[in-house]
């Protein structure tokens, strides 16, 4: 592929990208925008796969060594303590839902 | 692995990404909605492992090690009320990473013959220079949420037109890097005056909009990723980073709707300031008395009552008082008292935090009652026991013009018959406003930590 085809392919994506997040988390209640924003977070941690390929990349020199290194070290941190940190709010939500599914199934004891 | 298989398996990743968020917007589904994005990850870290064929690999595995080792251990130690500071140092690594990348690409790219492509030398300025912004910035987030510095706006005259000017001279500095001078110390230039436009653009901001702020910034990593992604010809990094980058601008438009407030405001409002209609207004409340009372009094007051609903606030998170007050509501309700929470949207300091903690103690789903439909209940409530909350239920919200928060929905606790407030001193909140409820003839002051008082409540109701 020509650079120039890459390039506008590239966009296209971008583009329809761009619509997409927005229409994904269109209807989100209250109670999950922080959890949302935690996990977005950790979903650009993204990033440590192009660190990845600057410290993995053969004749990057010392410089490329030592940036790409702490980009890794960097992106990393984000992916592990953005996907535990939502974890470990999302945990609380669903401690939450157990009483109301108690509550629903006594409801249909009491019923019968 | 050949260029097709490996961008055919980035694909799986970004439909996990995709349905993550789709999952992470509902609340029965949310969890497994982080996992599904986590597996994705996991998925494009191996397959990215296996591209790079090799080469440094003890570095890579040193550096992963490294800085996933801190991530968990930082995650996991960090208390529930610490988790929006958490948020901003996570978000702010992705963006540091996001800038090296640039830094180190074009290290590669200048030595070769002739001008670098236009796009990639484009891209390269661009994540650099948002990637410098998101990091600084949310270091400064994270530094007053922490505070490490205080959390008030800080400010001086012509703060605007400075932010404007330096970011400004950035842009500049950047077009003309990509318009082939081929120097690297102007990107170097670009990013440091980038990192220091974050830090002077969050510090004015208050403490109490900094998870709008961290949104923002949130959403300023994925754009900063998703250039990252032109450079290295990347299509997971392209998607994954917009991504982020739409869905995180939607959700602090919706973040600062949820506090009755426009973007630019929040952004450059300088909240918190006192305005000179509010200081008057202060000075008017300063003529009132404040009445305090004794735990025993509360506890008659709480034990006689039919219906109590209870208004979390920060100051709960702080002391770590959501099992207490849970405890104090069951024995409440073995006396036949009716107890409900009141949970203003942006209670605590983010939109949600007050859930989650009430959640970790326990709390049955259905006393917890949002804000519209809390509100109607006050006029028939006996007592309103607002533990460590100021500002979501200050009454000037709805009637003082002059004040900063004007406009926001409160919830409103003076409808009830009588009002408890638990604070440790008279000192403003968050906001660093006045509040006039405190010198409302309903209310009731119980000074301390809202720990202890809780804990000598539950004695004192007990002995009854």
């Amino acid at each position: 592929m020509s650079h120039n085809t890459l390039l506008v392919f590239e966009v296209t994506i971008l583009v329809l990208a761009i619509f997409l997040g927005f229409e994904v988390i269109s209807k989100v209640p209250t109670l999950l925008h922080t959890p949302l924003m935690s996990g977005t977070n950790a979903i650009h941690g993204i990033v440590v796969v192009g660190a990845m390929l600057v410290l993995g990349s053969p004749h990057k020199g010392v410089f490329g060594w030592v940036v790409g290194f702490l980009a890794v070290v960097l992106g990393s941190a984000n992916v592990v303590g953005g996907f535990v940190v939502t974890d470990r709010m999302l945990e609380m939500f669903k401690k939450r839902e157990q009483p109301k599914a108690d509550d629903a199934s006594t409801d249909g004891k009491s019923a019968e | 692995m050949s260029t097709n298989l490996a961008n055919l398996l980035y694909l799986i990743t970004i439909v996990t990404f995709i349905l993550a968020l789709r999952f992470l917007s509902n609340p029965a589904h949310a969890r497994r909605g982080n996992q599904i994005g986590a597996l994705g990850m996991l998925l494009a870290v191996i397959v990215t492992w296996i591209k790079t064929g090799g080469t440094s690999w003890w570095a890579l595995a040193l550096a992963m090690v490294i800085g996933g080792g801190f991530g968990a251990v930082a995650a996991r130690r960090v208390k529930m009320t610490a988790m929006p500071q958490m948020v901003a140092l996570f978000n702010g690594v992705g963006g540091g990473a996001a800038a090296l990348i640039a830094l180190a690409e074009l290290h590669k790219i200048l030595p070769d013959p002739g001008r670098p492509k236009l796009d990639i030398s484009t891209a390269i300025v661009l994540s650099g220079l948002i990637g410098a912004i998101s990091f600084s910035g949310s270091m400064v987030a994270f530094a007053k949420l922490q505070e490490l510095i205080q959390g008030r706006p800080i400010t001086y005259p012509g703060q605007k037109f400075v932010n404007l000017a330096l970011l400004a001279a950035c842009v500049g500095v950047g077009v003309t890097l990509v318009s082939g001078v081929q120097d690297e110390w102007l990107l170097w230039v670009v990013i440091s005056g980038a990192a220091l436009f974050g830090v002077l653009f969050v510090l004015p901001i208050g403490g109490a909009d900094m998870p709008v702020v961290i949104s923002l910034l949130n959403a300023f990593t994925g754009l900063a990723v998703a250039v990252g992604g032109f450079e290295l010809e990347n299509n997971v990094l392209i998607v994954s980073g917009m991504l982020v980058g739409a869905s995180g601008t939607l959700l602090t438009l919706l973040m600062s709707r949820a506090m009755n407030r426009s973007i630019a405001n929040v952004l450059f409002g300088a909240f918190g300031q006192v305005s000179p209609q509010a200081a008057a207004a202060a000075a008017a409340t300063d003529g009132g008395t404040v009445r305090s009372a004794s735990a025993e009094d509360v506890a008659v007051m709480l034990a006689y009552a039919h219906k109590i609903v209870f208004v979390p606030g920060y100051g709960l998170a702080v002391a770590q008082a959501q099992h207490d007050v849970r405890q104090l509501a069951d024995l409440l309700e073995q006396k036949g008292v009716e107890v409900s929470y009141a949970i203003h949207p942006v209670a605590g300091r983010m939109p949600g935090h007050m859930n989650v903690l009430l959640a970790e103690a326990n709390v049955p789903y259905p006393q917890l009652k949002e804000m519209d439909e809390a509100n109607p209940e006050f006029a028939r409530t006996d007592v309103a026991v607002v533990v460590g909350a100021n500002d979501v239920v200050n009454p000037d919200a709805r009637n003082n013009q002059g004040s900063p928060i004007y406009g926001m929905p409160i919830l409103n606790v003076d409808n009830a018959g009588a009002v408890v407030v638990l604070k440790r001193s008279m000192n403003p909140g968050f906001a660093g406003i006045e509040n006039p409820l405190f010198y409302n003839p309903k209310t009731v002051m119980l000074f301390g930590d809202a720990k202890d008082s809780i804990t000598k409540l539950i004695a004192d109701v007990k002995s009854l």
